[in-house]
């Protein structure tokens, strides 16, 4: 059973956004989480969530995948929202009760924040949805490596997520082998309180932390029989390289992003 | 320059805190040529894998020499380039794997070198033909097999060109299928490809097919020659707690019972098969050869 689980969530499939060079994503995400919050009335979110629809119908990504990303975070939504509600005062009076006073206002508010929210989480699943964490690591390296000259790790930060990735299907695996040794063995994972079933994987996490040292010893090795000396003198086998398409999800992006400060300029906020 | 790796009086000792001075290697003189599939058979805590560390410069030697392609191990500057000649696979195929594709993986060490990319691609390419992989270039390690896995890691060192590789003990946490693949493919490499392969193993199976075998014990290399040269001397082996293969050992007991006229060093299930059907044909037993 633990061995189904998948790690991240990239969906496969041929699309012109999958085809995208990952440090286009990058950016672009980054850019639209950007337009999201400088936008500040309605017509600016309905212009970045036409944008999203748009993506993600070239994406050829579910839609109910990409709803499901909201999931985790609906409570954050509906505090905020809710806070909103209660908190901004404005000229109209909706709503009066003992202490609660509900303005026309905190309602947009309350509206326009949870659409941003919801928006920029969207948005964000949507590039690891389509970039599978290799490419991601691989964007990630290559956007960050001018940082090198900050003194920053950045080669070291990406071999690590590497080898994570690498790592973590080996290590599910490996927990379920000791899992079942320990079943076998009379361990009882499944009944009893918190207390008990967290005192119960202690037999399970010791084995599987000696093993993983073992594990990282025999690696270095491996990788200095490699010839591995650290990020310097290295070269990549996959060049990434931008295509038509990345140009044209630059052009694109830059017109929706110019179309929302024109839009939070020129008509009125919403708070 | 005939000797891609040789040894002079190879001494290894390390310090530990419970046991103090232990000497792992105990005058290792050893010359193995250019080609050469060289098989270095020995029990657990022979120093079979310690020797084969020294071949790549992992260990270095406490006492005498180890040259590589006449490069010195001990000559600091030298490491990586006596790393890219003697190439070396590991016993776990899991623990020896860098990237999450395979074809990543492979290209791990002429990335370390600083091959240009077209160039990786190419040996990249060639190396999973090389070892069978090619269909699996964009899986993911962990989805493969132990055999598959380990055949993975050995593309990865023939992506860096080696003249040659040193396998420490490849099959020994592998089902007898995935052995069999690694063996095979070892063999290819080393005729097809001349590359000089040094086979590390405890499995005497293996040994059988290497143009060498060298019988390390306690430190020291115990006998050396061909297959059939060491496996005939089975009273030495057995003083070693070593054993020979199956068919050597059947033909040894038969000879010791008294049964006459039998070649000794007798190695594989086929020689044992012929070398019994003759005796029993001698002996005026017509129907007896094998009718497959």
């Amino acid at each position: 059973m633990i061995r189904d689980i998948t790690f991240g969530q990239f969906f496969p499939a041929k699309s012109p956004i999958h085809a995208l060079d990952p440090r286009t994503k990058l950016v672009l995400v980054v850019a639209y989480i950007v337009m999201v919050f400088i936008g500040n009335n309605f017509f600016c979110l309905g212009l970045a969530a036409a944008f999203l629809i748009l993506v993600t119908a070239l994406s050829r990504v579910p839609v109910k995948m990409i709803l499901r990303s909201i999931r985790p975070i609906w409570f954050v939504i509906a505090f905020t929202a809710i806070l909103n509600i209660f908190y901004i005062q404005g000229e109209v009076l909706l709503f009066e009760w003992g202490f609660i006073h509900i303005y026309d206002r905190g309602v947009f508010t309350a509206l326009f924040m949870a659409v941003r929210i919801i928006l920029v989480v969207m948005g964000s699943s949507l590039l690891t949805y389509t970039t599978s964490p290799t490419d991601l690591t691989d964007g990630l390296e290559r956007l960050l490596s001018p940082l090198k000259i900050f003194k920053l790790p950045v080669h070291e930060f990406a071999l690590m997520m590497t080898i994570a990735l690498r790592f973590i299907p080996t290590l599910i695996e490996e927990t379920d082998k000791i899992m079942s040794a320990q079943k076998a063995r009379g361990a009882d994972l499944e009944s009893g309180g918190l207390l008990r079933r967290v005192k119960a994987l202690v037999p399970i996490l010791i084995p599987l932390f000696v093993s993983s040292f073992r594990r990282a010893f025999d690696l270095a090795t491996a990788m200095e029989c490699r010839c591995y000396h650290g990020g310097e003198g290295r070269t990549r086998m996959k060049k990434l390289q931008m295509h038509a398409g990345d140009y044209w999800a630059f052009g694109v992006t830059i017109l929706v992003f110019g179309g929302i400060i024109a839009a939070s300029i020129l008509l009125p906020k919403v708070y | 320059m005939t000797n891609i790796i040789e040894t002079k009086d190879l001494q290894f000792e390390y310090t530990s805190e419970e046991e103090g001075a232990q000497v792992v290697l105990n005058g290792v003189d050893l010359k193995i040529r250019k080609g050469e599939f060289v098989a270095v058979l020995g029990h657990n805590g022979s120093g079979k894998s310690t020797l084969a560390k020294h071949f790549n410069a992992m260990l270095l030697p406490s006492g005498g020499k180890c040259f590589v392609a006449g490069m010195d191990t001990a000559d600091e500057e030298k490491r990586f380039d006596i790393r890219q000649t003697v190439g070396m696979v590991l016993q776990n195929p899991d623990n020896q794997l860098v990237a999450t594709i395979v074809e990543e993986d492979v290209a791990f060490g002429p990335e370390n070198m600083g091959v240009p990319p077209e160039e990786i691609r190419k040996r990249v390419d060639e190396a999973l033909k090389a070892v069978g992989m090619y269909e699996y270039r964009r899986h993911a390690p962990h989805k493969l097999s132990g055999g598959q896995k380990q055949r993975i890691a050995i593309a990865g060192i023939i992506a860096m060109q080696p003249a040659c590789i040193v396998l420490d003990e490849p099959t020994a946490m592998l089902d007898p299928r995935g052995r069999e693949e690694v063996i095979s493919t070892i063999h290819r490499l080393c005729s097809e490809m001349g590359i000089t392969i040094v086979l590390i193993t405890h499995y005497m199976d293996e040994t059988v097919d290497a143009d060498r075998v060298v019988v390390m014990d306690d430190g020291r290399i115990l006998l050396s020659g061909t297959p059939r040269e060491v496996f005939s001397q089975v009273d030495e082996l057995k003083a070693v707690e070593l054993d020979v293969p199956q068919a050597t050992r059947l033909i040894y007991r038969l000879q010791k019972a008294g049964v006459k006229g039998l070649p000794a060093g007798v190695l594989t299930d086929d020689e044992c098969i012929e070398v019994l059907s003759n005796l029993l044909e001698v002996n005026g037993c017509p129907s007896s050869k094998p009718r497959n």
